[in-house]
């Protein structure tokens, strides 16, 4: 079941069309990831969804109908652009903010005491934060994005400003609360953490919606045509004997073993390639090469952004 | 509501505690009251150097016709010595040299003054005055009247002009127009001062929340427009309570100093007062109740007329204002905030703001003279100049009708500038990097949603 449904997004701004029929269906409980090069639209999708600004046309489902006002109280959203007021105190500005999404005073001062104690920075409490590091602000930022446990929060390039080990802290977090059952909206340029955290991406580029879909499978379909052949024997004779059936197109030596990649036309044919070089030399390792989430970004931008003749820009 | 709530909470308390707020609430009040009491503690205070002066007579008619005081001597030196005590003041002790030469016409006499410095006005206004009397006193003895002196005590007159307002209903209320003038100019000024301050603050407000970045984190929870309301009557709480204690401050310090210099004053009026009535008693006057009514009656009017300002409706209205004036200005003030990314930047765009809250000034100034006249009535009426020039005219009473004009009018353009104002602004505060101009503005009011 989706939690959150995007069907058919417009936006323009005077001449600039900002997003263009543009859908996502995020599942509950999953990570959804929001790729795409900078201004592409993943920003005013993400603002649409937090009612920050509306939709020219299309419509946005929150569990199953349509998003209303109050649904800001279910959502949590950590911006790219965010801050903190500097001269306001710590504790001072975490309850003013969780009293914001709707928590009473009450509520606010007890999970606050928890989150607190987790992170343990109980002696910022009386802190201002301009005295705090961008790090120390970064973790109170995101204390306060999650306080009032939405059932949906959406984090833009939630890692900037954090150093590895915050980073990790902050990781562990996010498969926590999915744990317990948050769908989580991921936007980022951090492909890495694409690969480790989500389950579904969406790929927005030039305003349009041009790959979504489970992960795994999208990364199958764009690199089960290259294997990788670990062998001990010669070189040439294998190359001799593929024929024209097969191309390789690299061979080097990793961790003292000889490794071939060679495209086939068709997947279905890994067979008929391990048949060509068994009788010229001994396999030692046979996988599929799957193509890792920045190379199928870069591959999928290009290839649209050219034959629409538009500039990577 | 729960959230404009939170959002003036924030602002009012955050803004109250800053250093600036309770240095500026603390020390307008003594400034405010150093204005008031200063100017009555100069005047009580006497020249109390003593000094003689030396007179030579020409004349040989004035003998003795400047009265002594008890800082002023005067000496009547022979004319022989006059060149030699012109040239040496200081060495024979004395402050300046009086020379007395007659005229042509034998009654007015030439008189001039020769010392080292410029001789202080009470001085000059001591001898000129005392000479003046003696001189007419002799030319009306000239004419040979007969019962000279009582015709002179009759002739003696002073016209004082109460004035009473009377409403349409009979009722007649004692006035004072010096009364009705001071607050008409204090509650003007208060007004555009305050908008001008505040209205400076929430653009800085704005444009730090821009710049911290938290906008975004607050604007998913708040709708814009909510958090500008917020924010603006956040600011018109801060400015109330501020002029609040303010007023409370002035008047209290101000009770307190003058007190303080009337007590002094008094005891130096005892004093003459003791003397008048010792010399008035040889006469067998009893002057003790004369000087006691005169007072008394004085003190008075200037109470009554106090009391009578219609207080509840200077005090409304000065609220009623203040607050709409405020909301209205507050909103342009935001949404030009919202549009930059620097306080630098708010200038060119900040004047259009500013011009009629002037304007508004200069007509309250001239205003205050005719407050019925047409152009205190015309601006009045104009939104934007209303408060400030309404609040000129409300001590002097006006019709309930162009009272109730006035308020609708502002109240409707405070609305549809607050709504065009949010419009601005809700797209202003997410827009970074982008060139900010009234043209652009105007683009931004026409996005939908």
């Amino acid at each position: 079941m989706n939690l959150l449904e995007a069907n058919g997004i417009e936006k323009r701004y005077s001449s600039h069309l900002a997003l263009d029929d543009v859908s996502v269906m995020v599942p509950k409980g999953s990570i959804y990831g929001l790729l795409g090069p900078n201004g592409a639209g993943k920003t005013t999708l993400i603002r649409i969804i937090n009612q920050i600004t509306g939709p020219d046309k299309g419509e946005v489902l929150f569990d199953g109908r349509k998003l209303n006002a109050n649904d800001i109280y279910r959502i949590g959203y950590l911006p790219e652009e965010r801050g903190l007021y500097k001269k306001m105190k710590v504790g001072e500005q975490a309850l003013f903010l969780s009293q914001l999404k709707g928590l009473s005073r009450n509520e606010a001062m007890k999970r606050l005491k928890f989150w607190f104690e987790k992170f343990e920075i109980q002696g910022w409490w009386d802190k201002k934060i301009e005295e705090l590091s961008k790090g120390m602000a970064q973790k109170v930022q995101f204390m306060v994005t999650v306080i009032h446990e939405p059932e949906l929060l959406i984090f833009d390039e939630p890692f900037s400003g954090f150093d590895p080990i915050n980073a990790q802290l902050i990781k562990d977090e996010i498969l926590e609360l999915k744990k317990k059952g948050t769908t989580i909206i991921f936007s980022t340029h951090n492909m890495s953490t694409v690969e480790d955290l989500c389950d579904h991406i969406t790929l927005i580029n030039k305003s349009k919606n041009i790959l979504s879909g489970q992960i795994d499978e999208v990364r199958m379909n764009y690199g089960s045509n290259i294997f990788e052949v670990g062998y001990r024997g010669n070189y040439d004779a294998i190359a001799s004997n593929l024929g024209g059936m097969f191309e390789i197109i690299n061979n080097n030596i990793e961790n003292a073993v000889p490794k071939l990649q060679v495209k086939v036309a068709n997947p279905a044919e890994s067979n008929k390639l391990l048949q060509s070089i068994i009788p010229h030399a001994e396999v030692v390792s046979f996988n599929p090469v799957v193509p890792s989430v920045h190379d199928i970004f870069i591959k999928v931008v290009g290839e649209y952004n050219k034959a629409h003749g538009l500039s990577n820009n | 509501m729960k959230q404009i709530y939170l959002i003036l909470q924030r602002e009012f308390s955050t803004r109250v505690r800053k250093k600036s707020f309770i240095i500026m609430t603390l020390l307008t009040p003594i400034f405010f009251a150093a204005m008031m009491v200063l100017p009555s503690y100069f005047a009580t205070m006497e020249d109390t150097e003593a000094r003689s002066i030396a007179v030579i007579d020409n004349t040989g008619n004035y003998g003795e016709s400047i009265p002594q005081t008890e800082y002023l001597k005067f000496t009547y030196i022979a004319n022989t010595q006059a060149d030699q005590v012109k040239n040496s003041l200081e060495e024979s002790g004395y402050y300046a040299l009086l020379a007395i030469d007659s005229t042509s016409d034998k009654i007015t006499p030439k008189l001039t003054i020769y010392s080292q410095k410029q001789p202080s006005i009470d001085v000059i206004s001591h001898i000129e005055n005392s000479l003046e009397k003696e001189i007419e006193t002799r030319k009306l003895k000239s004419y040979n009247i007969e019962n000279l002196d009582k015709i002179l005590d009759d002739v003696k007159t002073e016209v004082k002009l109460r004035s009473i307002k009377v409403t349409k209903d009979g009722e007649e209320k004692e006035s004072n127009t010096l009364i009705t003038m001071g607050i008409a100019y204090v509650l003007s000024f208060l007004m555009y001062m305050m908008v001008l301050l505040m209205g400076n603050q929430i653009m800085q407000g704005v444009i730090e929340e821009k710049n911290n970045r938290v906008i975004e984190v607050v604007i998913s929870s708040i709708k814009p427009i909510n958090l500008m309301l917020g924010k603006i009557f956040g600011l018109a709480s801060v400015s109330l309570l501020q002029i609040f204690i303010w007023v409370i401050l002035t008047f209290g310090l101000a009770t307190v100093g003058i007190s303080f210099i009337t007590e002094k004053g008094q005891k130096a009026n005892m004093e003459q007062v003791q003397a008048a009535q010792s010399m008035m008693a040889q006469q067998g006057m009893d002057a003790n109740n004369i000087t006691a009514n005169m007072e008394q009656a004085e003190g008075d009017n200037f109470l009554t007329a106090l009391k009578n300002q219609n207080f509840a409706l200077i005090i409304g209205g000065f609220i009623f204002y203040f607050l709409a004036g405020f909301l209205l200005y507050a909103a342009l003030y935001a949404a030009v905030g919202s549009a930059v990314e620097n306080i630098t930047d708010t200038q060119q765009l900040v004047l259009p703001i500013t011009l009629p809250l002037i304007l508004a000034i200069f007509v309250m100034i001239s205003g205050i003279k005719s407050p019925d006249g047409p152009l205190a009535f015309w601006f009045s009426m104009i939104p934007f100049t209303s408060p400030v020039v309404m609040l000129t005219r409300l001590p002097f009473g006006v019709p309930a009708w162009q009272l109730a004009l006035s308020a609708s009018l502002l109240v409707i353009t405070f609305i549809v500038v607050t709504i065009f104002a949010a419009k601005i602004y809700r797209v202003g505060i997410l827009m970074y990097g982008k060139k900010y101009s009234w043209a652009e503005m105007w683009k931004w009011m026409r996005y939908k949603n």
